[in-house]
């Protein structure tokens, strides 16, 4: 069942590269979040329960709502436009994600370690690339922002591959989840909307080398 | 001592915070200027004991507080002097005495941390708190910076948690769970080569940003230039001994195992890109302070050159980066008074400096040949002794390239200082030029001539530091 889900995260990832709309980052982002949460329940057994279960609350409460009901408040508040202006066409990014993943894949299988379950490293390998991914191809600012939260959601993944043995690091990986989304959305998203009135990635080059 | 000083210094920065009164808050700082040196004395006469099963005052953390103490005194007084003349509403300046102070706080707790997700925790707070110091000017300029700044820092300090999470992999091998340093050490013969090779990139990878190497050197860069100097000069000084703790701390670890050679290999073509970036960007350059940062970026090439390199690179390296530490620090200080005579960074519009403060031009001209690591400089003693370790491991091809790329970063940066020293600037009018007092400069003077003495005469106690704390490397 695990599998199902977390290739159902890989698709979704898919879809977020052929997507015109800004909202559908947003919509696409809060699903990712509800499968996270099933997998969470599936897959953190052996922990204590209210530690699961401040997890799971932390998983449907943050990724899930609160972070896209911000970012939807965020767009309309600074008027951006619905289009995700991207460098390269959807389709070539459809296959540099492809690729991306096919990659892991091969990369996965040099893994001979009987602890890991390969689907968790192929997953977050593929989250954190496609999102370095988003990052360096998209014109926006805001969706410099969704591809960080794409790692951030492909860290998890592979905090939960070891959270059996070490819970601990699931909660520092919550911890830093928040910590810097609320640093980077909270604080400086509306700031950046706020004095730059146009918000695309070009503005943010007038500190140069003169 | 740990938990009063993380205590106490948590309230002064709450209490910062919400002041607005200028006496509060110079009481305030004095108090932590009070409580940096006590932790300063009580970890040196506390060495190698463990607190709160988290922090070791082990000898690297002491060298790396004493630094930090040494160079907070100034940073305060100058941050004072700049408040002083360019006055900000008091949210501002509140703002700004809390974050440097929370700055300097992470800082040290970051070098006492013995626990990798510690200091992982104590790097993204100090990400926070040099946010809140660049944006302190708030205008458009700055706004880009501190974005800049956040979001690579953020993407770094994710990449520090992978590199953690798959050495947590590496670590079931050994049937443990414990990621404290010395545990790691303990088991680095059965950690598994393939998730510690995955874990030190993510990891280095991560700490670059901090420390000022490629790939992730250009957030520090922009934030140097934004942030008043004073909370330049911590940033570029001991900010990157932050990163380069968190490198090194790890870099034992995997020393010991069979990926020592693989390990040099990546800090080596790290290290070496970094020196190479430095030079090309060192002979554009036209504003000041990110010359400055530029060639801190050239020596932490260095420094990390000498830890590739080992042998005597080792104890060279560290020696270099505390010295560096003063030297930078000294030349953002003294950055403070050049704004003040010519209210511009920009190269073509300073000049003839000698006329307006002759002692800022002394120590201008002292801070350029230290940091061009001339004799007298400290920094010619350790960047001589890295050059031979890197001949003593066969690297003359990279050794001349090296060599090469340093004698470019001399011209660049010595054309600019004289023209800044010597040369009058185009257009200027000087009828409404401020007198600094020579007083000012003395916390600069008094930098420089320590790492001079550290460097050609340095105590007993010092160099028994520091080789106890390249103790734990082999050979």
């Amino acid at each position: 069942m695990i599998d199902v889900l977390l290739i159902t995260f890989i698709i979704s990832l898919f879809y977020m590269a052929i997507a015109n709309r800004i909202r559908t980052y947003i919509k696409v982002l809060a699903f990712q979040g509800v499968l996270l949460f099933v997998v969470v329940f599936l897959q953190l057994k052996e922990i204590n329960p209210i530690n699961l279960a401040l997890i799971l609350l932390e998983t449907i409460v943050f990724k899930s709502v609160a972070v896209p009901l911000f970012m939807a408040h965020v767009l309309k508040r600074n008027n951006i436009t619905r289009e995700a202006e991207p460098f390269l066409p959807n389709f070539v990014s459809l296959i540099i994600t492809t690729l991306i993943v096919v990659v892991t894949i091969l990369l996965a299988n040099g893994v001979t370690d009987t602890h890991l379950d390969k689907i968790f490293f192929v997953v977050a390998l593929s989250s954190l690339f496609t999102g370095l991914y988003f990052i360096a191809t998209r014109r926006k600012i805001i969706t410099h922002v969704i591809g960080y939260l794409i790692i951030e959601n492909g860290v998890f993944v592979l905090s939960l591959a070891v959270g059996n043995e070490m819970p601990m690091l699931v909660n520092l990986g919550i911890m830093l989840d928040i910590f810097a989304s609320v640093l980077i959305l909270g604080i400086f998203l509306n700031k950046i909307g706020d004095v730059f009135k146009d918000t695309d990635v070009n503005q943010l080059s007038n500190l140069k080398d003169y | 001592m740990i938990g009063i000083y993380l205590i106490g210094a948590l309230l002064l920065v709450l209490a910062l915070f919400l002041n607005r009164n200028k006496t509060i808050a110079f009481v305030l700082l004095g108090l932590f200027l009070i409580l940096q040196a006590t932790i300063t004395i009580y970890s040196y006469s506390n060495l190698n004991s463990t607190e709160w099963s988290y922090f070791t005052y082990d000898s690297l953390s002491v060298l790396m507080l004493i630094t930090l103490g040494i160079i907070a005194v100034p940073a305060i007084i100058h941050s004072h002097i700049y408040l002083e003349d360019q006055p900000a509403p008091p949210e501002s300046r509140a703002v700004y005495y809390g974050a440097i102070v929370l700055l300097i706080t992470a800082i040290s707790a970051g070098f006492l941390a013995n626990h990798i997700a510690v200091i992982w925790i104590f790097t993204e707070i100090t990400t926070l708190s040099a946010s809140a110091l660049i944006y302190h000017h708030r205008n458009k300029l700055a706004l880009e910076g501190t974005w800049k700044y956040v979001f690579i820092c953020a993407i770094s300090v994710t990449f520090i948690f992978i590199g953690i999470l798959f050495l947590s992999l590496a670590l079931q091998n050994a049937g443990s769970d414990d990621l404290s340093f010395k545990n790691l050490l303990a088991q680095s013969a059965s950690l598994n080569p393939f998730w510690l090779r995955l874990s030190f990139l993510f990891v280095f990878t991560g700490f670059t940003v901090k420390l000022g190497l490629v790939p992730m050197f250009t957030a520090g860069v922009d934030a140097k230039d934004k942030a008043p100097a004073p909370a330049g000069a911590l940033l570029s000084s001991v900010l990157m001994n932050l990163g380069f703790v968190g490198i090194y701390r790890f870099y034992i670890v995997i020393a010991n195992t069979p990926l020592h050679h693989w390990a040099n290999l990546v800090i080596g073509i790290s290290a070496f890109l970094s020196v190479f970036v430095a030079t090309v960007y060192m002979i554009k350059v036209k504003n000041i302070k990110r010359m400055l940062a530029y060639s801190s970026i050239e020596h932490m090439g260095i420094v990390m050159l000498g830890i590739a390199a080992g042998g005597i690179g080792y104890y060279a390296a560290i020696l270099h980066i505390i010295l560096h530490s003063f030297v930078k620090s000294s030349l953002f200080f003294q950055f403070t008074q050049l704004y003040r005579v010519f209210q511009n960074k920009n190269i073509y519009h300073v000049g003839n400096y000698f006329k307006y403060n002759p002692s800022g031009s002394m120590v201008l001209l002292f801070g350029f040949i230290s940091a061009t690591a001339m004799p007298p400089s400290g920094l010619f003693v350790s960047e001589f002794l890295i050059f031979r370790s890197l001949f003593e491991a066969n690297q003359i091809i990279l050794l001349v390239a090296v060599l090469l790329l340093l004698t470019m970063i001399i011209w660049a940066f010595g054309k600019n200082i004289l023209k800044i020293l010597f040369i009058p600037p185009v257009g200027f009018d000087d009828s409404h030029v401020p007198v600094i007092s020579p007083w000012e400069s003395v916390t600069q003077f008094a930098l420089l001539a320590l790492t001079v003495y550290l460097g050609l005469n340095p105590p007993h106690e010092f160099v028994a530091l520091i080789k106890e704390s390249i103790l734990m490397l082999p050979n």
